[in-house]
């Protein structure tokens, strides 16, 4: 019996998992670093980067001034010259303060080269809401990035994707955005120790289902679940597929789940209007369309801004009650 | 003691840091006891700037805040009640339970919001200020940055433009010594902000922002500048935030040392001024006690009506995202 076994799994919480993975990237990569606000003395506001400024030291653990755009620009450049950089965006939102160094320069670059310049870049950055911090401080926009040809988009929802996710981004020689959720910092799953990839473009199975196809992202992989539970009491055997890559999309394993339920529901946690759920629907009615027994359904939060009040706040995110119910109504049930 | 201060506008200037003091210390309070959600960035060893540029502005002026933004609301003539109220989420708040601590706003009285993004504020600032220019107002608009925000472009931006354009605009620097757990000698190669004025056309200058006459006398230079059309002012105020980048909790932090904060706190803008004011007996101790009374009635008034107030409902969920209706 191996010692892993003997000693039970081993659990590690989201938090350790990303640094786990940066600093196993760090050990096997020696032109990477990580660059970002308060990602040294302070090892991030959220902790994912605790330790790593004395196991490495300035020159790869980088503390930034406050200027998102020079840093993802220190990105981009260093990336294109030869180094490996993991550059550090604290909140999603802030990504609006570079806006121009993600969709015009780091997107592009290589394209508009002709294929001159390749930017092994990862972007680590924590999206999600449910913290009440309110409009700035809880976006989801993942879509935004998937827009953008050049660059790759994963969200991993728990702690083994974000560190296999974390390293295949950084294997990449493409720019990687590694979406992360805020609320999931705590939570704990099974996370080898070695070195290993969660491979872009892949989503997982994460229940095995014959009656309905729940497609999820990020956080919304457990209301998923959740509700997939909820729904086995009613008779309704969900399949719950966790997206993982957004870009590139998996829709091999989207349309395979179809073939087998028939009936799907997409859900995320960013605005539904103009959300990835909507590329997901149309993939698969132009994949699957006679595989369809519904119009597939979708969940996603409401047409407005990230409100502050806890009473609202638990309105407008979207949870496995609200999937219940769009499913029961996709079922006439 | 500075020569041109009324008697009237020091007791005011006190009034004001107290008022802050103390709602900060309250704020801070409910927010460990959990009655207050999100999270709180304290204005508490900063109150001197706040009130002493304020004290120039009416309610037509303009400011921008930060996500430090409590006392520059405070100061701007904001009320407890609907201050606690947005704090609490509800929807007698100032923003409705909307914006929270990070967005709290009043366009009333010339607030055009706190901000959850750095370097957010001055930006709009500038954009106010050729509003002013533009509609030949004598409005003034005032941005208030930390040093951490000094290095977002958003500033320098705003800063060149303010002053190719000669706007009605003061840029008041904040410069506590630390953009969240970042010294500012690692997160910038200059000493003072105010260099930074050189760069873009506009006189810079380095005030104590521990001594509330000060900031006073040199916010009074720079508003008055911009109010006659002569453009902008780096106004930069050394100061100090006495708890943590978030939070109350003030001592026993990694990225400073309690012997630090206490040197600091020996020059408390508050207690320094009120021994001037016993001095000159423009106050006396009773007098100075009341004025600690009045704002513990208000902050009690403020919590009870912040508690008793209803949450916002589905309802509001989808309002106030579009202007709906006629043409304002
Ligand atoms: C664009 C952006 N980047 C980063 C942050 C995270 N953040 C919030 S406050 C802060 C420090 C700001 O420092 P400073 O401007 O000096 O103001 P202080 O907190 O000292 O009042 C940072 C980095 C943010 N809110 N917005």
């Amino acid at each position: 019996m191996s010692e892993a076994l003997k000693e039970g799994p081993r659990m590690l919480p989201y938090v350790s998992a990303i640094t786990e993975g940066v600093r196993q990237v760090l050990q096997e990569q020696d032109n990477a670093f990580v660059a970002g606000e308060d990602v040294g003395q302070a090892g991030s506001v959220f902790g994912y980067y605790q330790g790593l400024l004395a196991e490495f030291g300035d020159r790869r653990i980088v503390d930034t001034p406050i200027s998102e755009k020079g840093i993802i620009g220190l990105g981009v450049g260093a990336a294109a010259t030869g180094c490996r950089p993991i550059i550090d965006v604290m909140f999603m939102d802030f990504l609006g303060e570079c806006m121009d160094e993600v969709a015009n320069q780091m997107a592009k670059m290589r394209f508009m080269f002709g294929g001159g310049a390749t930017l092994p870049v990862t972007v680590l950055t924590m999206a999600g809401a449910g913290m009440n911090l309110a409009a700035q401080h809880s976006q989801s926009w993942e879509a935004f990035l998937a827009h953008l040809p050049g660059v790759k988009v994963l969200m991993p929802s728990n702690a083994y994707d974000a560190k296999g996710m974390i390293i295949a981004a950084a294997r990449d020689d493409n720019p990687v955005f590694v979406v992360m959720n805020k609320m999931s910092l705590a939570m704990q799953c099974e996370v080898p120790a070695e070195m290993y990839e969660v491979p872009l473009g892949k989503a997982a199975v994460v229940r095995e289902g014959t009656g309905f196809s729940i497609f999820a992202m990020g956080r919304m992989v457990h209301e998923a679940l959740a509700a997939a539970k909820t729904l086995e009491g009613l008779g309704v055997d969900c399949e719950v597929v966790d997206v993982r890559s957004i870009q590139p999309f998996d829709s091999e394993t989207a349309v395979a789940s179809i073939k087998k339920t028939h009936r799907a529901l997409v859900v995320h946690e960013a605005v539904r209007f103009g959300g990835f759920g909507g590329e997901i629907v149309a993939q698969l009615q132009e994949e699957a369309f006679d595989y369809l027994d519904a119009p597939i359904a979708r969940v996603g939060a409401p047409f407005s801004p990230v409100p502050y009040s806890p009473a609202l706040e638990k309105l407008y995110i979207p949870n496995a009650e609200r999937i219940v119910a769009e499913v029961k109504k996709v079922l006439g049930i | 003691m500075a020569k041109n201060i009324t008697n009237k506008t020091l007791i005011d200037l006190h009034a004001c840091m107290v008022r802050i003091r103390r709602f900060e210390e309250e704020a801070g309070k409910l927010m460990e006891d959990g009655k207050i959600p999100g999270a709180l960035h304290l204005y508490v060893g900063q109150e001197a700037v706040a009130a002493g540029v304020m004290a120039h502005l009416s309610n037509k002026d303009q400011i921008t805040s930060t996500h430090r933004g409590h006392g520059h609301v405070i100061a701007k003539g904001g009320q407890f009640s609907p201050m606690f109220a947005e704090l609490y989420g509800k929807s007698t708040g100032y923003c409705k339970g909307k914006g929270g601590s990070m967005h709290i706003s009043n366009m009333a009285l010339g607030i055009l919001g706190a901000n959850g993004i750095v370097g957010g504020g001055p930006p709009i600032a500038m954009g106010a200020a050729f509003s002013n220019k533009f509609r030949k107002t004598k409005q003034v608009a005032v941005t208030f940055f930390g040093d951490g925000a000094s290095n977002e472009g958003s500033f320098h931006e705003a800063a060149n433009m303010a002053a190719l354009y000669q706007l009605p605009c003061v840029f008041v620097c904040e410069n506590n010594g630390f953009g969240e757990y970042t010294r500012q000698t690692n997160h910038q190669a200059v000493t003072d902000v105010a260099d930074r004025a050189a760069g873009y056309g506009m006189p810079g200058v380095v005030v104590d922002g521990m001594d509330v006459m000060a900031v006073y006398e040199a916010a009074e230079a720079a508003i008055k500048r911009a109010r006659a059309g002569d453009g902008p002012t780096l106004l930069e105020c050394k100061t100090y935030r006495y708890y943590d980048h978030v939070g109350v909790r003030g001592m026993g932090l990694t990225y400073r040392t309690d012997e630090e904060v206490d040197a600091w706190k020996q020059r408390d803008a508050i207690n320094s001024f009120e021994a001037v004011l016993l001095k000159q007996g423009v106050l006396t101790a009773k007098k100075i006690e009341n004025v600690y009374a009045r704002a513990d009635e208000e902050i009690k008034e403020g919590v009870a009506f912040a508690e008793s107030s209803p949450f916002p409902t589905e309802e509001d969920l989808l309002e106030d995202v579009y202007f709906v209706g006629a043409t304002s």
